[in-house]
């Protein structure tokens, strides 16, 4: 029974009326995927079917093929236990950062669509807000997506964004690419989430359908549930990797 | 996460509305100077009326302070007004002058519910009920709240919209499934 109320609720979700403008993040999101799939934009009522037959085409209920896809987006994103691949990404117009400067700390991958989501919760505001619990294990956090330098520096400005972003712009997506997080048919990050330990190992792995803000949840558990030795640098005292 | 559940259990700590043993309790995560907190407020009082036995609900604080420069603040004058037994009073002064938000407007609510401004300036100055506000904000990241307003029904998050027909309907849900255990 509480099964079956979860499905019910699933595909009222996926089938729930766009309210304009609205403020959490997935409401929002599901207004841009609508935008990105070229769907109806008239704000009345919206059922994601290219999203989802782009994923099972051939499934027969909205469950089976939402269960599909998330199947398949969990395979594609690389897995705990993988060496992280290394990237030098603009940081902003004139700085570069490499994922190798950050060895010796937690680093939080947050891959996503779009700098510019139309909500005042969206999920990059939203860790922003929860960055100082972040921060207390060590982490570091670091937003990727296919916008330009230019486009993140007004954005995180706009929104006053306490951690960087990184524009995986040229060639588009390669970094995204290679942790199985990019979107081809749409051409932007998938929401993506990764957690890498102190010696750039995944820790946890987690891709969002793309409709869906993930929050912070996951996240935090998985920097809970990291061993103390994955979080320090070998041998340093945690305080020293960090400065809150 | 997409299956995101409720972290912290409502307790008497909790700010309740509608009757202790209703068999459905609706959690809202909100922001007092988020718009669409604002669009879903009259819509939260219209779904309790619509279930006036069986729905209670429970406002929590998730302020995002670096977009709302004054939610913090509002949320902390609720719980100041809560200590003196009228935090809903005030939810419903705030929400209905939002357009207006601001700190004059919080101490111009004060004044008017009868609560001692000097108090309320010393509160805010220091921070008193900052610890709550927090708790609250970082209950809600650990149970998935990814926004404002998010609502959980029976401790699962509510993904769809925040319509009257779509929150009724999800209500419903859980009365069903309740109902047949």
């Amino acid at each position: 029974l509480v099964e079956l109320s979860a499905e019910l609720r699933l595909a009222i979700a996926l089938n729930a009326p766009t309210l304009p403008g609205t403020c959490a993040a997935d409401r929002g999101l599901r207004a841009k995927t609508q935008e990105i799939d070229g769907g109806q934009g008239d704000g009345t009522r919206r059922i994601p079917t290219v999203d989802l037959a782009r994923a099972a085409p051939n499934a027969g209920t909205v469950e089976t093929k939402s269960t599909v896809k998330e199947t398949k987006r969990m395979s594609q994103i690389l897995a705990p236990g993988t060496a992280a691949p290394d990237f030098k990404l603009r940081v902003t117009p004139d700085q570069w950062l490499s994922l190798s400067d950050l060895k010796g700390r937690p680093v939080i991958l947050a891959f996503y669509p779009a700098d510019w989501s139309p909500v005042c919760g969206d999920q990059m505001a939203l860790y922003n807000e929860i960055l100082p619990e972040f921060r207390k294990h060590g982490a570091e956090l670091l937003g990727i997506s296919v916008d330009g330098a230019w486009c993140h520096e007004a954005f995180a400005k706009d929104r006053h964004l306490h951690f960087p972003l990184l524009a995986d712009f040229h060639p588009k997506g390669e970094v995204a690419k290679s942790y199985g997080a990019y979107r081809e048919t749409d051409g932007v990050c998938e929401r993506a989430l990764l957690v890498l330990d102190n010696r750039g190992e995944i820790f946890w792995s987690y891709c969002s359908p793309i409709a869906v803000n993930p929050g912070a949840d996951g996240i935090l558990e998985a920097l809970e549930n990291m061993p103390n030795e994955r979080k320090n640098g070998h041998g340093h005292a945690q305080s020293s990797s960090h400065a809150a | 996460m997409v299956m995101a559940t409720l972290k912290v259990p409502v307790t008497q700590h909790d700010h309740i509305r509608g009757p202790a043993n209703a068999p459905v309790t609706l959690v809202e995560y909100g922001d007092y100077e988020c718009p669409y907190c604002g669009l879903a407020h009259p819509i939260v009082n219209a779904v309790q009326a619509h279930f006036p036995q069986q729905l209670r609900f429970v406002f929590r604080h998730f302020p995002l302070n670096q977009v709302h420069p004054t939610a913090e603040a509002a949320a902390e004058t609720a719980e100041f007004a809560a200590a003196h037994g009228q935090f809903w009073e005030m939810h419903d002064a705030i929400y209905e002058n939002q357009d207006k938000l601001g700190l004059p407007l919080l101490f111009a609510l004060a004044a008017a519910l009868g609560l001692p401004e000097a108090d309320l300036r010393n509160a805010l100055a220091a921070g008193k009920y900052a610890p709550k506000v927090r708790a609250d904000f970082l209950g809600g990241a650990r149970s998935g709240v990814n926004g404002t307003p998010t609502f959980f029904i029976n401790g699962e998050r509510h993904n769809g919209t925040f319509e009257f027909d779509d929150l009724v309907a999800a209500i419903e849900l859980h009365l069903h499934a309740r109902a047949a255990l």
